[in-house]
């Protein structure tokens, strides 16, 4: 607007654009609108600044700035600081290592668990990334992995023997894990196949199953497999402990799987499936060519969502007596040159834990995002 | 395959290339393996259990159960009486820790899912941060870390932390007063029902007028006016007929009020908010689930904010909220038996671990502990399907 008299100094419509004002852009705009946008928002904002403030400096103090990395007990431990048990003792933790890896594996064996470890990875790299060259070839190493690593570890045909009490650690929640994860879902999949199935004796048994085992806590599962088993078997035959568990957590993980996989089989229109046999695909092809890919990838969060569970319900095997992380842990703890290190034993365990699942959550959301053809926003 | 044609193949093959035979012929086949497997395991049972001269009753429940429990709550528990008080005790604390958590897991959960609803960066990232940490941990390593806490870093009952001179805070556990009612308390409850049942009617009332005339009533304010004033004059008519037990530090340890174990704390707290943040996500979900559009259609119609989230935004919400929300509710249950690592005495501790070991009865104990989880589940779940239907679109 320009009063009267005034020459205009532009032509209508010549004027240069100008910047936007100071205070919508960069981060002054930036935290208007997200910080301090109203009264309430302000009040948050500094409720959250004081919260990181007053929790951020003392964890930080306590887990990385005052701590001792080397120690020979934890006396020795809290006298080299300023005021004993002001911060964290990782020399405990250090120490202790290998233990928290291998369990009791033996000292001169342990080239075998590294070894498995990095044929692990081999195994795994194929099924997560599929722009490897040759991955189809891939797969019959990846089938051939556990019977190779269970190999490895057990021993037997050549390899020393190692008893399978004598796993624990890190170790052993890979073991529970991997093998769980893999074997859970084949079984969830038929599972899940056999509940939708139309012959009802199928149906039956499998929704007898499924809620069966989803009524009941894992840990009275293992319970069951640690005292009840030896009962179901014809008389004088027994099998390890871990064996046991292992079978007892695939069944408990493929019932969750089968009710995840079910809720995917549903969302699958049925048009697909009459589709398929107006094609005269037998039932076996439609499922494999038609339904379950498109039922597999809407389940995708649910599956990986109970192979997070899985993974974290593998440090109950504690309260059957085995050794996982967090036995190891409890186990140290009650060394009394060491006790009342709780936070230290409990943090470094959490830590372990969390890279795994988040790692997991995270790919799945990758392969989400890989895998969404667009179908959900044509409806 | 269609090469021969079918009238020339064998009778097997006949039946066999025939869906509604083949369906048959698989069943039965199902069938037959599953009941020899059944019989198998059972001549197992019947062959193992004389090896070792033990026998399939359950006769030791009416046994005395001999063991101590640190923490009966309902019943008045001692080692004389039976191994089936014992197991009532365990149930008891189990139902006790579930509803306690559950209870404290919503508030905890909707007020974190709300959260990470807000525009406020800090307070999204904060409570984001702190979700994904807990989510991602195991609840068994929750469970020992809060035990841990509290056992080891608490002071002991000497030096407790003092709340106002009335709660205390202890290794020993969390103390408050009780409440203890007196002569005319009664009343004062009757009081209360009737109050609530007024106001209920009023709402019904009130909703008739505005169907009819269009009139609002601030009904919430209204009711909790004919709650909260009914009540309070009847207790003050009655002369206050309410005291309170105060805990007083006694010897080693506090008598008196309320007392909370520190494993019953313990797993209480880590329960709750470790299920809590699966919870909060569910929340967040199914609110950012009910269209955009339904919002503004509200505002168009001139709803106001807090009227549109009550009216348009929750009861959309709420159905895709519950069905999640009721596996939480289980999986908090279930998770509840991770008790025995800390030693709180819930079912799996007192008549799948003590009894089990003293009886050396595995198979009936653990039966009784896998029967009362199903009947818990298949309870919980009935009573969801039943609230779920009832909260469904009401479709013509």
């Amino acid at each position: 607007m320009t009063g009267p008299g005034a020459p205009a100094p532009y032509a209508p419509g010549t004027h240069p654009d100008l910047p936007p004002p100071v205070r919508t852009t960069g981060v002054v705009g930036w935290a208007r609108q997200n910080l301090f946008s109203s009264p309430f928002n302000v009040v948050l904002t500094l409720l959250g600044v004081w919260f990181l403030a007053s929790v951020i400096p003392p964890m930080a103090e306590w887990a990385l700035v005052k701590s001792i990395w080397t120690a020979e007990s934890r006396a020795e431990c809290w006298g080299k600081m300023a005021v004993p048990e002001e911060a964290a003792c990782w020399a405990f933790i250090k120490g202790r290592l290998s233990l928290f890896v291998y369990g009791f594996y033996p000292v001169e064996e342990r080239w075998r668990v590294d070894l498995s470890f990095v044929l692990l990875v081999f195994a795994i790299v194929p099924v997560l990334y599929d722009r490897l060259p040759g991955r189809r070839h891939w797969f019959w190493y990846v089938a051939a992995f556990p019977f190779l690593a269970g190999w490895l570890l057990v021993g037997g045909f050549g390899l020393a023997p190692v008893e399978t009490d004598q796993f624990g650690g890190f170790m052993l929640t890979l073991i529970i894990g991997v093998t769980g994860i893999s074997f859970s879902l084949p079984i969830g999949i038929a599972l899940a196949l056999g509940r939708t199935s139309s012959m009802p004796v199928l149906r039956i048994l499998c929704v007898l199953f499924i809620e069966f085992i989803r009524g009941v806590p894992l840990i009275a599962l293992l319970f069951v497999a640690s005292t009840m088993l030896n009962y179901f078997l014809p008389p004088g035959t027994s099998f390890d402990l871990l064996m046991r568990v292992l079978i007892m957590v695939t069944l408990f993980a493929s019932a969750y799987i089968a009710e995840v996989v079910r809720g995917g089989l549903q969302g699958v229109p049925k048009g697909q499936a009459e589709a398929a046999d107006s094609l005269g695909l037998s039932y076996w092809k439609a499922q494999r060519l038609i339904v379950l890919p498109q039922a597999l990838k809407i389940s995708i969060p649910g599956i990986v969502n109970t192979f997070i569970g899985l993974y974290k319900d593998t440090t109950l095997v504690l309260i059957i007596g085995m050794l996982d992380p967090l036995g190891i842990g409890r186990a140290s703890l009650a060394d009394a040159v060491w006790a009342g290190l709780a936070r230290e034993v409990y943090l470094f365990i959490a830590v372990f834990f969390f890279v795994c699942c988040f790692g997991m959550s995270r790919y799945s959301l990758y392969l989400e995002r890989k895998l969404d053809t667009g179908r959900e926003s044509e409806k | 395959m269609a090469a021969v044609p079918i009238e020339d193949r064998g009778l097997l093959a006949r039946l066999w290339g025939n869906q509604e035979t083949r369906s048959v012929i698989v069943q039965i086949a199902t069938m037959a393996i599953v009941f020899a497997l059944l019989a198998l395991v059972l001549r197992n049972v019947a062959i193992n259990l004389e090896a070792i001269g033990k026998e399939f009753s359950f006769d030791f429940l009416t046994a005395p159960a001999a063991y101590d429990i640190t923490f009966s709550p309902f019943i008045d528990y001692t080692s004389r009486d039976t191994h089936f008080t014992a197991a009532a005790v365990g149930i008891l604390n189990t139902l006790l820790v579930a509803v306690c958590g559950i209870a404290a897991a919503s508030v905890l959960g909707v007020t974190m899912g709300i959260l990470r609803l807000s525009r406020n960066w800090l307070v999204n990232r904060i409570v984001y941060v702190f979700l994904e940490f807990t989510r991602n941990v195991p609840v068994l390593l929750h469970i020992l870390l809060v035990h841990g806490i509290v056992v080891t870093t608490l002071p002991p009952p000497r030096r407790a932390i003092d709340l106002g001179g009335t709660a205390f805070v202890s290794n020993r556990g969390f103390f408050a007063p009780s409440p203890v009612f007196e002569e005319g308390s009664g009343i004062v409850a009757a009081v209360f029902v009737i109050a609530v049942v007024a106001a209920l009617a009023f709402r019904r009332w009130a909703k008739r007028v505005q169907v009819e005339t269009g009139k609002i009533y601030s009904v919430f304010w209204i009711c909790t006016a004919i709650i909260g004033g009914a009540t309070a004059v009847a207790f003050l008519a009655l002369g206050a007929p309410l005291s309170w037990d105060l805990p007083a530090l006694k010897g080693f340890n506090f008598q008196g009020g309320l007392a909370l174990r520190p494993e019953f704390l313990a797993l209480w707290l880590a329960l709750s908010y470790y299920t809590a943040c699966f919870i909060a996500e569910i929340v967040r979900a199914g609110i950012l689930a009910v269209s955009h559009g339904q919002t503004e259609a509200a505002y168009a119609l001139g709803l106001r904010p807090n009227r549109n989230l009550q009216l348009v935004v929750l009861p959309q919400a709420l159905r895709i909220i519950v069905p999640p929300l009721v596996s939480q509710y289980l999986n908090l249950t279930k998770n509840s038996s991770l008790a025995i690592a800390i030693g709180y005495m819930d079912i799996v501790a007192t008549i799948g671990g003590i009894s089990l070991m003293q009886t050396g009865k595995e198979m009936e104990t653990m039966l009784i502990v896998l029967g009362v989880y199903l009947v818990f589940s298949l309870l919980i779940s009935a009573f969801m399907n039943w609230f779920n239907r009832s909260i469904r679109y009401k479709e013509r």
